[in-house]
């Protein structure tokens, strides 16, 4: 008898629940994984293509569904990539990401003949200049994502490491590289 | 350039783990030779037993984890703290005692922590108390003193018996340890100044430690002048030993002055079992203790009252061990709760307010 | 709470430590003044902390002693003077007294024997000036702290004029080993300094002095009794106790005034200023005789030289011809330190110029150094009582480790002074100072990464928004164009 009532309240409680997760699932239905609007809003949204994807959304889109890794975005650098990882609560590696060296596009101005391509292309207007005048960059502003390279007719435009001065030296850590894995 | 220093200080004081090691070995020294002596012989095998698997513990555990070997072997840690475990051992407990008590304290103590500097609690107090709770009768088996060459003192093929081959000692030479004794005669309804008198209690004699107990603790005079020289060096600071001392001191005046007949004084406290032993070097263990001088101060007066509750009226008639790991689980709780104050801040980390 | 408060009176001194003094090599031997002119003299147009000075002159250019070369920019800066008559070289980069040695502008001067001063050098009564003019001469002298941090002096003296200050301190302490440029100053030129002292608090409007001197030097704390006993009740003189590191300003202002800095906050915020014994006698020089700062007092000391003293060389001198001239050997160098040992820089080479901030050179060799691998920290907590700040750099060491740098701020990570007590003591030899350089560093690089992500943003999305403005704009235009023409049209078929 006992068992019969455990059966019965148990199979009761197990169809009511479902039902009621079933319609939640229905009505109350997310379009899209708001993860995706999240780890968007993080991202520099210059939509510069480094990554290999067309934007910054396809990108988020990537990671989200874990076909990316967190250090695939080269202008958002190392902090960008910790932020998505927690974000993502995945495990960071950062070795393939030490060795980029910052990079920053500068003008040759022996060969630039003025003809605008670059800034029109340039995703934070960190080229400047008129037609016919030589153009140049803005270090601050330029995010590497060497756009106007590819559409400089006169290859003018190059990407250089970004030079160590005073300002921008900093101490190395104190562990040899080896010691972090120990 | 150089890898090393590659940023100040290009100064360095003198002292190094390893000198460090070596002045608490060295202060401990006085104690364990008294020990040895007033034990005699199976005392000295059963320490050399423990300090060979200590350090053979510590070379298979750092092999097998692929890191090297000789460098931490050397630092001493491994030494002091088979030297901690032999003192306070029961004199002539089997070898298989001190191999198992090593055991415990490097593997289960310290190694599968990480190793040195990573561990919760104090290997030493943890071998100890895992025997004491594994093996009662070994551990609790006391001797009377018998100096080394005296008549009652056994030979050295009689001591390789007794420590290696499990000869019993003879009857007359064990007893109970004092503080045990005292334990027992209250339970038996006895008061204090009887248990005393029929253990042979004399003040003088438990100070300079010519009474039964573990290897190295009976002499508080030796391990009182060992810690106040480790002062001296500035290896140890006052701050745990005097409050747990003193905490003990205090508890024992307290309830010694409300009833003597049931509640030893402090003189009886302070000079039985391990208290001293402990206060001086094992509490003060740097990686088990707090680390700024209030949160040392809170350290120490929690394991004397642990001693003292546990001696009182707990189970066991020492209480040492279970105190010192005790309190070693709330060093990190003390940690995190009191920092010294940062200079221009208040003790919540806010900036001062300007005058 | 008085009545507790009477009784547990916080401690003045907190944490530090006793590292060997090592000045006895140096601290007996005059100032040696007879430093031959080198060939060449490097200025470096970053003598100071903040902006680089811009030059005034041009490559070719003749130039006078003293004469003004760089002019400082911006608020924070200090401007450059030519040590010696000469001709100006050349500006380049060159290598800078850096730990990385990376090259920054300097003016390359070549002396050419004569020292000749410029012209209108007289002495003059500094109190006929009025208080601003003096901080403004201190300013145009280039003047900078002489006891290593390089902060420009005019900017202090300021900064004090504005909050009202109440005690001038005057930092004798000297507290890094090896070093005893301050002591030989105070020995030899105590009334300088006093002068120099009584500028200052002219141009502060203030009348209180204190010196403090450690008690390791007590032939310089008579000199600067004697020289301050005219002028009894304006300037006093205190003596400290030897220990490191008494010369940190806000150990220094907590021990002689009884007052502490609030966290982020100046000394002047509390009604205190704080200048070096070298600070005050530049500013005598500059001010008195309106001599320029173009030379300084240096230890030149370590094993690895076999003659160490305090020389006074032009700026600009290359290190390696001030390590000559003390005979150094330069196989036996191990390391060379800029400033004293604790708190100094390591450079990779001697070939950098001489800057205003530096108080020593060091030639260190092997044993001096002692340098031995980092092994396990056994938290022996003795970086803990001897850190003078009240921190956990064990603590700290261990979540920078993990990569934890946050939580390494709350130990107390920005508080940290960078003394060097802690790495003194560490008995594992772990390099606590590094991590935290290290530490400090990648949060500023993290930072200003945050910045660029949301600058960059921002302008992606300010060219968007522009692109289609344009393109809703053509639509517009388009659109008008087409109901243009169809009205036309339709008119014309009308």
């Amino acid at each position: 008898m006992y068992i019969l009532f455990a059966i019965i309240s148990l199979t009761g409680m197990g169809l009511g629940l479902g039902f009621l997760l079933g319609a939640a699932a229905r009505y109350l239905k997310v379009e899209e994984n708001p993860l995706i609007d999240e780890i968007e809003s993080l991202m520099p949204g210059s939509q510069c293509g480094q990554c290999g994807y067309p934007g910054c959304r396809p990108a988020a889109e990537a990671l989200v569904a874990g076909d990316a890794p967190a250090t695939l975005c080269p202008p958002g650098g190392r902090a960008l990539a910790e932020q998505l990882a927690n974000k993502l609560s995945i495990d960071l590696d950062l070795s393939d990401m030490e060795d980029q060296v910052p990079m920053v596009a500068r003008v040759d101005e022996s060969n630039c003949i003025g003809c605008t391509r670059c800034y029109k292309v340039c995703p934070t207007d960190a080229l400047v200049g008129a037609p016919k005048q030589i153009h140049a960059v803005v270090a601050d502003a330029c995010i590497a994502c060497s756009k106007c390279v590819d559409v400089c007719p006169t290859e003018c435009l190059r990407l250089h490491p970004v030079k160590v001065t005073l300002r921008n030296w900093r101490w190395p850590s104190p562990e040899p590289a080896t010691a972090k894995a120990a | 350039m150089n890898r090393l220093l590659a940023s100040a200080p290009f100064a360095r004081s003198d002292s190094q783990v390893q000198a460090i090691m070596k002045w608490v070995m060295l202060a401990l020294s006085p104690a364990t030779l008294f020990g040895i002596f007033i034990f005699g012989w199976p005392a000295l095998l059963l320490f050399a037993v423990t300090l060979l698997s200590a350090l053979f513990f510590e070379a298979a555990c750092l092999a097998l984890a692929g890191r090297a070997v000789k460098p931490t072997l050397l630092d001493g840690s491994a030494l002091l703290t088979g030297w901690l475990i032999g003192m306070s051992l029961p004199p002539w407990a089997p070898w298989w005692i001190g191999v198992v008590g090593s055991a415990l304290a490097i593997i289960v103590g310290k190694q599968v922590y990480g190793g040195i500097g990573q561990n919760l609690f104090n290997p030493a107090m943890l071998a100890r108390v895992a025997l004491l709770v594994s093996f009662p009768l070994e551990m609790t088996t006391w001797i009377h003193p018998a100096p080394l060459f005296s008549a009652s003192a056994p030979g050295l093929l009689e001591s390789f018996a007794i420590t290696f081959g499990g000869a019993a000692a003879a009857d007359g030479m064990t007893g109970a340890s004092l503080i045990g004794h005292v334990k027992t005669e209250f339970s038996q309804g006895h008061g204090l100044s009887e248990a005393l008198n029929s253990g042979g209690y004399a003040f003088i004699k438990s100070f300079l430690g010519w009474r039964s107990g573990s290897l190295g603790e009976t002499s508080s005079l030796l391990l009182i002048g060992g810690g106040i020289w480790l002062m001296r060096k500035k290896v140890i600071t006052w701050h745990i030993p005097l409050s747990m001392l003193m905490t003990v001191a205090l508890m024992a005046g307290l309830f010694n002055w409300i009833d003597a007949e049931h509640y030893p004084g402090p003189w009886f406290h302070l000079t039985s079992g391990g208290l001293t032993l402990a206060a001086f070097f094992i509490a003060t263990d740097y990686v088990t203790s707090p680390n700024s001088a209030t949160g040392q101060i809170i350290f120490g007066a929690g394991c004397g009252l642990i001693v003292y509750l546990i001696r009182t009226w707990g189970a066991y008639p020492e209480g040492v061990g279970f105190s010192v790991l005790l309190m070693n689980s709330l060093t990190p709780v003390i940690d995190h709760y009191i920092r010294p104050r940062i200079y221009g801040r208040d003790h919540k980390g806010r900036p001062l307010e300007l005058p | 709470m008085s009545l507790f408060s009477s009784f547990w009176q916080p401690k003045k001194i907190r944490g530090g430590v006793h590292p060997e003094p090592r000045k006895a090599a140096t601290s007996d031997r005059p100032i040696d003044v007879a430093f031959p002119m080198p060939a060449m003299l490097y200025l470096s147009l970053q003598q100071h902390v903040g902006q680089p000075a811009e030059p005034v002159v041009k490559v070719g250019e003749r130039v006078l002693k003293g004469q003004l070369l760089a002019i400082g920019q911006g608020a924070i800066s200090a401007s450059v003077h030519a040590p010696t008559s000469g001709l100006i070289d050349d500006i380049m980069d060159y290598p800078s007294a850096h730990p990385s040695a990376l090259p920054s502008p300097t003016l390359l001067l070549e002396p050419d024997g004569e020292d000749r001063w410029i012209d209108g050098l007289a002495e003059i009564d500094p109190f006929s000036l009025t208080p601003q003019e003096v901080c403004d001469r201190v300013g145009a002298a280039g003047v900078v702290g002489m006891g290593g941090a390089a902060f420009p002096s005019a900017v202090k003296l300021n900064l004090g004029r504005r909050t009202r200050i109440q005690t001038l301190l005057i930092n004798g302490g000297e507290c890094e080993p090896y070093l005893s440029c301050d002591d030989r100053l105070m020995r030899e030129r105590a009334a300088d300094i006093v002068d120099g002292i009584n500028i200052m608090l002219h141009g502060l409007e203030c009348n209180k002095a204190i010196v403090g001197i450690e008690d390791n030097k007590p032939q310089a704390y008579a000199a600067m009794c004697d020289a301050a006993r005219p002028h009894g009740g304006k300037i006093e003189v205190a003596q400290v106790p030897s220990l490191y590191p008494m010369g940190w300003d806000k150990q220094l202002i907590r021990y002689l005034t009884d007052k502490e800095v609030p966290a982020g906050g100046r000394a002047a915020d509390v009604g205190v200023l704080m200048h070096n014994v070298g600070t005050a006698y530049a500013v005598q020089q500059a001010i008195r005789f309106g001599k320029p700062l173009i030379s300084r007092i240096v230890t030149v000391s370590g094993d690895a030289v076999r003659a160490p003293r305090n020389v006074e060389a032009p700026i600009g001198t290359p290190l390696a011809d001030l390590l000559g001239f003390c005979g150094y050997q330069s196989e036996a160098v191990a390391r060379y330190v800029m400033g004293g040992p604790m708190m100094g820089d390591a450079l990779p080479h001697p070939n950098v110029p001489l800057v205003k901030g530096a108080c020593g050179i060091l030639a260190l060799t092997e044993t001096e150094l002692a340098a031995s691998d980092a092994k396990a920290c056994i938290r022996c907590s003795r970086c803990v009582s001897s850190c003078p700040v009240g921190l956990l750099p064990l603590e700290m060491m261990t979540r920078i480790r993990a990569g934890q740098l946050e939580a390494a701020i709350g130990y107390g990570l920005k508080d940290c002074i960078s003394c060097g007590s802690c790495s003194y003591v560490c008995p594992s030899q772990i390099p606590l100072v590094h991590y935290f350089k290290y530490a400090s560093g990648e949060l500023v690089s993290r930072q200003q990464a945050q910045h660029k992500a949301e600058q960059t943003k921002r302008l992606a999305e300010e060219k968007q928004a522009r692109i289609d403005r344009y393109k809703q704009e053509q639509a517009a235009l388009a659109a008008q164009r087409k109901a243009k023409s169809q009205q036309q049209k339709r008119g014309e078929a009308a």
